[in-house]
């Protein structure tokens, strides 16, 4: 198989999957109990308007209908209106979703790092202490509800210390401006990347101080599958001819171990990434809630309570394409980098 | 007489992993023996939570609200003046019903499906781990959330959500499974001598697949109990009456600001206590069951 027909039929292959995801959102918000209309009116409206509001939602169309609506318009962007305040649904996820992009990213960077030297070191020293206490450490890192960890490092960081604020993006009211280049504007949305496009230290800096807590919290929570599977593929490569005759050939020690064999322990750990995504963002929901990080998982939790169904189903029907999205990419680059795959 | 041969199994699996562990070097043993105590250990501690208890943990004002850790309240009390600790004796009740009634419901259906899909093979196959995938590919809790809004409130529909999002892991590990055991000699002369389906998949191959469905629940266990905690922390509880540790840690987050560490402290370290308890078994058995590690350590 050639990358191309790889790509073409991995690609095909994950259509499928997309509907079904769509379909059971679908059918799932239809069967919620309580009209979301009737909620919407606290039982005060007159029918006529009951009827008037069913038809501007389109709730007034045959079970069919509405998913056609809801399928065409998904594909023309369109995510429905907003039960609660009637705003596009599709424009405040889209304004949500660069705030949770950010903490994802940090997020693995931070799990990436930490897990990859602990994997390492627990490798370098198998079955010592130092070993156990990383595997402990690893194992402990499962067992913690992210949300927990995340109220802890509000109580040190913020209660206690004040080194760090406890919650939102940056200073209520600014938000970085990005770089304009005579008519061509670019801004991520990404704060920390804004800041920096706009030349503003001050403002990357305070970007940083709000992300570093709900990423760090993130990121050692997911870190525990990073370290295990460094360590269980290092495991092996340290003991390969190539590691052992780079070593008779004194080299330094830092540098066979991170130059020669992390690079073939690497691509597992890449693999990795992208299955842990779904778990990733599954945790951002609740780090957004713990720390008021304003992204898609806190606009789905928040809209929980108003019962805001459109809302709800649009956050999770963007959950989902971006899950099948990065998969898809991982396996990708995979494929890329590893020939053996394609075969 | 199916029954007993599956009791037999689970007990072949147990017994002689048990009275091997403390044989074993390394820590696999160690993490079995350390994971089954701690979470007996809770669960008796919640049966017998009315006699420990030193105050009823739902009685507000037994001391001035939020008295921070103190000779008479050890963990302190909360913002309405409940004891603490007994409310850390008597909270673990939910979570383990919880835990409990989806491990149940995703082994009941995630193994017989996986069973079946496998041996059936074909379009039937690929129609159900497509579904099943496309679950497995769904961040979990978003999932339940969305589960939990449809079949509303209470532990059932709770541990129901939460099946939902745990059957996938059963049904791909069975099917894994059930691949490469039937291709074995002796599932192929079961066959040969004209055994049905029925008798092969539940004589032949449920019990070689036991193992493995131990070391899921396990996990499952743990997962089960930290989603049913997130789910709990966004509002979508278990209302009741009775002392949570989920509940206790979302209400400890109002009073953050106010210092009062320990009233999500404790809650907290009880939910990781009981979620380590079963990861370090599942933990320690994956490892005896499939010793790739410690065979390289007995070469080396």
């Amino acid at each position: 198989m050639t990358l191309r027909t790889y790509v073409i039929s991995r690609i095909v292959l994950t259509i499928p999957m997309i509907f079904i995801l769509l379909t059971t959102v679908f059918l799932v918000m239809r069967v919620l109990p309580g009209d979301p209309v009737q909620m919407h009116f606290d039982k005060m409206a007159t029918p006529e308007a009951l009827l008037n509001m069913r038809i501007q939602l389109g709730l007034n169309k045959p079970l069919w209908a509405q998913y056609v609506d809801y399928i065409v318009g998904l594909f023309r962007g369109d995510l429905g209106k907003s039960m609660q305040d009637y705003s596009s649904v599709g424009q405040q996820i889209f304004s949500a979703f660069p705030a949770t992009l950010e903490l994802a990213i940090s997020a693995t960077l931070i799990a990436v790092l930490v897990g990859i030297f602990l994997g390492v070191e627990s490798a370098k020293s198998y079955n010592k202490p130092k070993d156990h206490a990383i595997r402990i450490f690893s194992i402990v890192t499962y067992a913690i509800p992210v949300f927990f960890l995340g109220m802890i490092f509000q109580m040190v960081f913020g209660v206690w210390l004040h080194w760090l604020p406890t919650g939102g993006r940056i200073t209520p009211g600014v938000v970085p401006t990005g770089l304009t280049i005579g008519s061509l504007h670019i801004q991520t949305g990404l704060y920390t990347i804004d800041s920096l496009l706009g030349g503003n230290l001050a403002q990357f800096f305070e970007s940083i101080k709000y992300l570093f807590l709900p990423a760090l919290t993130l990121g050692l929570v997911l870190c525990g599958i990073f370290i295990r599977l460094t360590r269980t593929n290092m495991f092996d490569t340290l003991r390969l001819d190539f590691v052992t005759a780079a070593k008779a050939r004194g080299l330094k020690d830092t540098t066979v171990t991170y130059r020669y064999a992390l690079r073939n322990a690497f691509l597992p750990v890449l693999t990795m990434m992208g299955l842990q995504f779904a778990l990733l963002l599954g945790g951002a929901v609740l780090t957004e809630t713990t720390f008021s990080w304003p992204g898609l998982g806190r606009y789905l939790v928040d809209r929980i309570s108003f019962r805001d169904y459109t809302a709800i189903q649009g956050a999770v029907v963007v959950f989902g394409l971006f899950v099948a999205i990065v998969g898809l990419v991982v396996d990708l680059l995979y494929a890329y980098l590893d020939p053996r795959i394609r075969l | 007489m199916d029954k007993n041969k599956i009791k037999k199994g689970i007990l072949l699996t147990i017994i002689p992993g048990f009275s091997t562990l403390a044989k074993r070097r390394g820590l696999a043993g160690k993490l079995v023996i350390a994971g089954a105590v701690l979470t007996s250990a809770i669960i008796i501690m919640t049966l017998l939570s009315s006699i420990l208890a030193p105050y009823n943990p739902s009685t507000i004002n037994v001391g001035t609200p939020l008295t921070p850790p103190t000779g008479k309240f050890p963990l302190g009390t909360d913002d309405v003046g409940r004891d603490m600790l007994s409310r850390i004796i008597a909270g673990g009740g939910v979570m383990l019903q919880v835990a409990i009634v989806s491990v149940v419901v995703c082994i009941s259906i995630g193994v017989p499906l996986g069973l079946f899909s496998s041996h059936t093979g074909g379009a039937v196959d690929r129609f159900f781990s497509l579904i099943m995938d496309s679950i497995y590919a769904f961040p979990g809790i978003i999932l339940a959330i969305a589960f939990s809004l449809v079949l509303g409130r209470g532990v059932i529909n709770m541990a129901l959500s939460i099946a939902v999002v745990y059957i996938p892991s059963y049904f791909r590990m069975v099917r894994s499974q059930v691949f490469s055991i039937k291709e074995l000699p002796y599932v192929e002369a079961a066959n040969s001598i004209g055994a049905k389906t029925r008798t092969i998949l539940r004589h032949y191959i449920l019990p070689n697949v036991l193992p493995s469905i131990i070391v899921v629940a396990t996990v499952n266990f743990a997962d089960a109990i930290l989603t049913a905690a997130g789910l709990t922390f966004i509002g979508l509880g278990v209302p009741v009456n009775v002392p949570d540790w989920g509940w206790d840690l979302t209400n400890g987050r109002r009073l953050l600001p106010s210092g009062a560490w320990w009233v999500i402290t404790f809650p907290g370290i009880m939910i990781i206590l009981l979620a380590l308890g079963f990861t370090l078994m599942g933990e320690g058995l994956s490892e005896l069951l499939n010793p790739r590690l410690e065979q390289h350590g007995d070469k080396t």
